[in-house]
C-alpha cells in the first residue's frame, strides 16, 4: 500500500480537529443523534461535562467495573440503549429484536457474557395491541437466541403525538469471564482490522422500508446477536496468544464502519489504513447506496463487528469467525499504522488514496 | 455492480494515467466545471494518478455552493411562516444563511422536510391540503426540468397549495464569467455531463470558438473523468480547440429536446442573478414565467430579499473561481469545517472545500500543492 503522508499544511486542520469538543448550538438538531461528529460534541461537550466520572469518560459502548465481594472480584459490564427505529417493522427484524440485539452486542463488545436485560416501553396512545404482541414475541425469540432474560421492565403510555408509536429502552448487564482488556484505546501499530461481514445492510433496509423511495429490493437488516461470535473469538485468541491479543471490539452501528474506525483511531492515537476493495458490500446495498448517494462506509449495521487484533492471531481468527453463522463473510480490511495518528485512510479501488473522516450531519435519521 | 464497476477499473486507470503523462511535460490547468466531478476526483483519489504537471482547478458547478447568503435567508423566512411545509434536497438543509440554516429553522419548529424529487414535494402538498408546501428549487439545467415538470403537473391537477422558491441557474453564463476573469489562466475544461444531457454540446461552442480552449464533456465515474482529462490534454498537445463528448452514452449533441421545451415553457431568464462569491451574472438565473406566477413562492410570500455580504474571513468566491485553493483560505479546517461551515463550499459534498477536507487532506496532491504554495 502506498505510504500516506501528511503535509504541514494540514497540521492546523488536525489541531482544530482535536480541539476539545464544545457545543455551540442553541438547539438540538437531528445531526446530534446521527452518530457522527455533532453527536460526539453533544456527548463530550455536554453530557460528559455534567456527569463526568472515570467510567463514563472512557466513552466505550459499555461501562466495565469490578464488584468487590468476599471471595472474588468479578468484573461486570453495564450498558443501555434506546430504540426509536422508524418503521418499527422492517425486513429482517423489528424494533423488538433490535432492542435485544443492540444491547446484547454492546455488552459483547467488552467480551462480556450478557446475562440480564431491562426493557422500558414508551407507547403512544392508540398503538395496536396486536403489533405489541408481535414485537414482544420477537423480543422473546431474540432473547432466547442470545441466552439472556428480560428481568425487569417499565411501561409508560403517552398522549397521541407525544411519541411516535413505540420507543423501547433496554439496559443490560453481563459478566466478564476473561482476563483480557478490550478497549477502543488499545489498537497498536501492526494490528490487523477484521470485519465480520458485508456492511450497510441495516441502514439501507430501513431507508427503503420507509417506502418514500419506491425502491424494491431483497435487502434485509443484518440485526443479530454477536455474543456467540465474540465468545468463539475469545476462545480462539486464548488458544493462540491469550485473550489480550484482541485489542478492540466495536459494532459499527450508527455512523457505520467509518465512524467506528475513526473513534478507534482517535482513542488509540494510531492511523488505521483500510483497502476499499476488501470491504464486502452486498450488490443490492451498493446499488441502493449508489442511487441514494450514500456511502456504505457510513451506513449503519446491527449484526457486524470490527475487531482489531494482534497480527499473529489475525489469520486463524478470521478462519474461526467464518465458522460462526454471524461471521461467514469475515475478512481483513486493513491494518494499524503509527502515522498519521487519529486518521483513517483508505486505498481506493481505483488506485488513489483518501481520508475517511467521521460522518458529519445526519445521513439517515431514526435507523435504530 | 454491472455498468458501474467497468468505469472504476484501476488497471485501465493506470494505463490511461501513463498515456496522459507521456503526452506532455507542460504545466496545464484544467477546470472541472461541475461539482460532481470534483466529488469524484476526491472520492476516488484521481489526482493521485495524474502527473504533477497537470493541475485540476475546481469550478463553480456546485449549485449549493453558489447560492448566496441572502437567498438562504429568504428560504428560511418562508420556512418559518405558519402553515408552511418547506421541502428541499438534503444538502441544502445545512447551508448557512447569514445567521441560521434550514436545519436550525427545523429545530426551532419549522416544518422542513427532505425530498428526493420535486414531485415528492407536490405529493406532500396534495396530502396536506390545509397547508402550503414550498419546494426550494436548486441546481442547473440538470434539476430544472424536473422542477418544470412538477409545476406543469401542479397546473394540470389544479394544486393551489404548492409553490416553488426558484433558484435554478444556468451554467453557460458562469462559464463565460470564468473565461473573462483576469485571474485565471485555464488551458481547458471538463464540461458538465449531467447538464449536457439536457442542453447538448452546442452551448459550449463559444469556449472553443471565441476563447480557443478545448472542452471535453465528461461522465462522473472515475474513468470518465480520467479519459476526459486525456482528451483535453490531447487537444492541447495537438493544438486543437473543440467541444468533444466523452459522455456519449448519456449526452447527445442536441441535448434533450423534450426537457428543453419544458424548461422554456415554464422558465424565463432573470436579468441578473447573484452567485455566491462570483457576484451578479447576467441571464444566469431562471424564474417562473408569468403564466405560472401562482406557483412562484417569491410572489406568494413577502421575503426579505436582501443582499448579504459574505463573511469577511470566507473566501468562497476565490475558491469557486479556482483562483485560490481551499487551504489558502484562513478559516479552512479551523473555524470552517463541514460540521460548522462558514462558507457554502464546505457544505455540499460537491464543494471544493468539503471535498478537500473530507477526502483530500492526506493525498500526495496536498503535498504537491503544498510545495507550490510554498508552505
Amino acid at each position: 500500500m502506498k505510504q500516506f503522508a501528511t503535509s504541514p499544511l494540514f497540521e492546523r486542520v488536525e489541531r482544530a480537529r482535536r480541539r476539545k469538543p464544545k457545543i455551540k448550538d442553541t438547539h438540538i438538531t437531528l445531526a446530534h443523534g446521527s452518530g457522527g461528529k455533532a453527536m460526539h460534541e453533544l456527548i463530550e461537550g455536554l453530557f460528559l461535562e455534567y456527569l463526568r466520572n472515570p467510567l463514563l469518560e472512557k466513552l466505550e459502548d459499555q461501562a466495565v467495573f469490578e464488584i468487590a465481594s468476599n471471595h472474588a472480584r468479578p468484573r461486570l459490564a453495564f450498558t443501555t440503549d434506546s430504540y426509536v427505529v422508524d418503521p418499527i417493522f422492517f425486513p429482517g427484524g423489528d424494533i423488538g429484536s433490535l432492542a435485544v440485539h443492540g444491547t446484547v452486542n454492546d455488552l459483547a463488545m467488552s467480551g462480556a457474557r450478557p446475562l440480564y436485560l431491562s426493557a422500558g416501553f414508551i407507547i403512544e396512545e392508540g398503538f395496536p395491541i396486536a403489533d405489541l404482541k408481535r414485537i414482544l414475541s420477537s423480543m422473546r425469540e431474540a432473547a432466547l437466541e442470545a441466552g439472556v432474560e428480560v428481568v425487569t421492565g417499565d411501561t409508560k403510555v403517552v398522549q397521541r403525538g407525544s411519541a411516535d408509536k413505540l420507543f423501547i429502552n433496554t439496559a443490560g448487564i453481563g459478566v466478564i469471564e476473561h482476563a483480557g482488556h478490550i478497549s477502543a484505546s488499545r489498537a497498536e501499530a501492526g494490528d490487523k482490522v477484521i470485519l465480520s461481514g458485508a456492511i450497510g445492510d441495516h441502514g439501507t433496509t430501513i431507508m427503503i422500508a420507509r417506502g418514500e423511495l419506491e425502491l424494491e429490493t431483497e435487502i434485509e437488516s443484518d440485526t443479530a446477536p454477536l455474543n456467540s461470535l465474540v465468545r468463539e473469538m475469545l476462545d480462539e485468541a486464548d488458544s493462540i496468544a491469550g485473550v489480550r491479543a484482541i485489542h478492540c471490539l466495536r459494532d459499527p452501528t450508527r455512523g457505520g464502519v467509518a465512524t467506528t474506525l475513526n473513534e478507534i483511531a482517535l482513542a488509540s492515537e494510531v492511523c488505521i489504513q483500510i483497502y476499499e476493495d476488501s470491504i464486502p458490500v452486498r450488490r443490492e446495498v451498493r446499488g441502493a447506496c449508489e442511487i441514494l448517494g450514500l456511502d456504505p462506509l457510513y451506513v449503519a449495521n446491527e449484526g457486524k463487528l470490527i475487531a482489531i487484533v494482534a497480527d499473529e492471531i489475525a489469520q486463524p481468527m478470521v478462519m474461526r469467525m467464518k465458522e460462526n453463522v454471524n461471521g461467514r463473510d469475515t475478512c481483513i480490511i486493513g491494518e494499524v499504522k503509527i502515522e498519521p495518528p487519529g486518521i483513517v485512510a483508505m486505498q481506493t479501488g481505483f488506485g488513489g488514496a483518501r481520508i475517511v473522516d467521521m460522518l458529519v450531519g445526519e445521513q439517515l435519521p431514526r435507523i435504530c | 455492480m454491472k455498468f458501474i464497476d467497468e468505469y472504476r477499473r484501476s488497471d485501465l486507470a493506470h494505463t490511461l494515467a501513463e498515456k496522459i503523462a507521456a503526452m506532455t511535460d507542460k504545466r496545464l490547468k484544467i477546470m472541472e466545471v461541475c461539482g460532481g466531478h470534483t466529488h469524484a476526483i476526491f472520492k476516488y483519489g484521481i489526482e493521485d494518478l495524474l502527473p504533477l504537471n497537470i493541475e485540476m482547478i475546481h469550478g463553480p458547478g456546485c449549485p449549493v455552493c453558489v447560492i448566496p447568503l441572502g437567498r438562504v435567508d429568504d428560504a428560511i423566512s418562508i420556512a418559518l411562516q405558519t402553515d408552511v411545509i418547506f421541502t428541499t434536497f438534503g444538502d441544502a438543509m445545512r447551508v448557512p444563511g447569514s445567521k441560521t440554516s434550514l436545519l436550525d429553522a427545523k429545530a426551532a419548529g419549522a416544518d422542513v422536510r427532505m425530498v428526493y424529487s420535486p414531485l415528492d414535494a407536490l405529493r406532500i402538498a396534495k396530502k396536506n391540503p390545509d397547508r402550503h408546501t414550498v419546494f426550494l428549487a436548486l441546481g442547473f439545467e440538470t434539476t430544472a426540468p424536473s422542477t418544470a415538470m412538477t409545476v406543469l403537473q401542479a397546473d394540470k391537477e389544479g394544486v393551489e397549495n404548492f409553490s416553488v422558491f426558484c433558484n435554478h441557474i444556468t451554467i453557460v453564463p458562469a462559464l463565460k464569467a470564468m473565461l473573462d476573469s483576469p485571474d485565471l489562466k485555464l488551458d481547458g475544461f471538463l464540461g458538465p455531463g449531467h447538464v449536457s444531457t439536457v442542453i447538448g454540446l452546442r452551448p459550449y461552442q463559444f469556449v472553443a470558438r471565441d476563447y480557443g480552449k478545448p472542452v471535453a464533456v465528461s461522465g462522473f465515474e472515475p474513468l470518465d473523468v480520467l479519459q476526459s482529462v486525456y482528451m483535453v490534454v490531447k487537444q492541447i498537445v495537438e493544438g486543437r480547440a473543440e467541444i468533444e463528448n466523452q459522455y456519449g452514452r448519456a449526452v447527445s449533441p442536441d441535448g434533450n429536446r423534450k426537457a428543453l421545451e419544458v424548461l422554456f415553457e415554464v422558465f424565463e431568464p432573470r436579468d441578473f442573478f447573484e452567485w455566491r462569491g462570483l457576484g451578479s451574472i447576467a441571464h444566469s438565473g431562471m424564474k417562473l414565467r408569468g403564466k405560472y406566477a401562482r406557483f412562484d413562492a417569491e410572489l406568494k410570500f413577502s421575503i426579505p430579499g436582501l443582499r448579504v455580504a459574505d463573511p469577511k474571513a470566507c473566501q468562497c468566491g476565490e475558491i469557486l473561481k479556482g483562483v485560490k485553493k481551499p487551504w489558502e483560505c484562513k478559516v479552512f479546517g479551523t473555524a470552517c469545517t463541514p460540521e460548522t461551515p462558514i462558507g457554502s463550499c464546505m457544505v455540499s459534498s460537491e464543494g471544493a472545500c468539503a471535498a478537500y477536507y473530507n477526502f483530500g487532506r492526506l493525498s500526495k496532491v496536498a503535498e504537491r500543492h503544498g510545495a507550490q504554495a510554498g508552505v
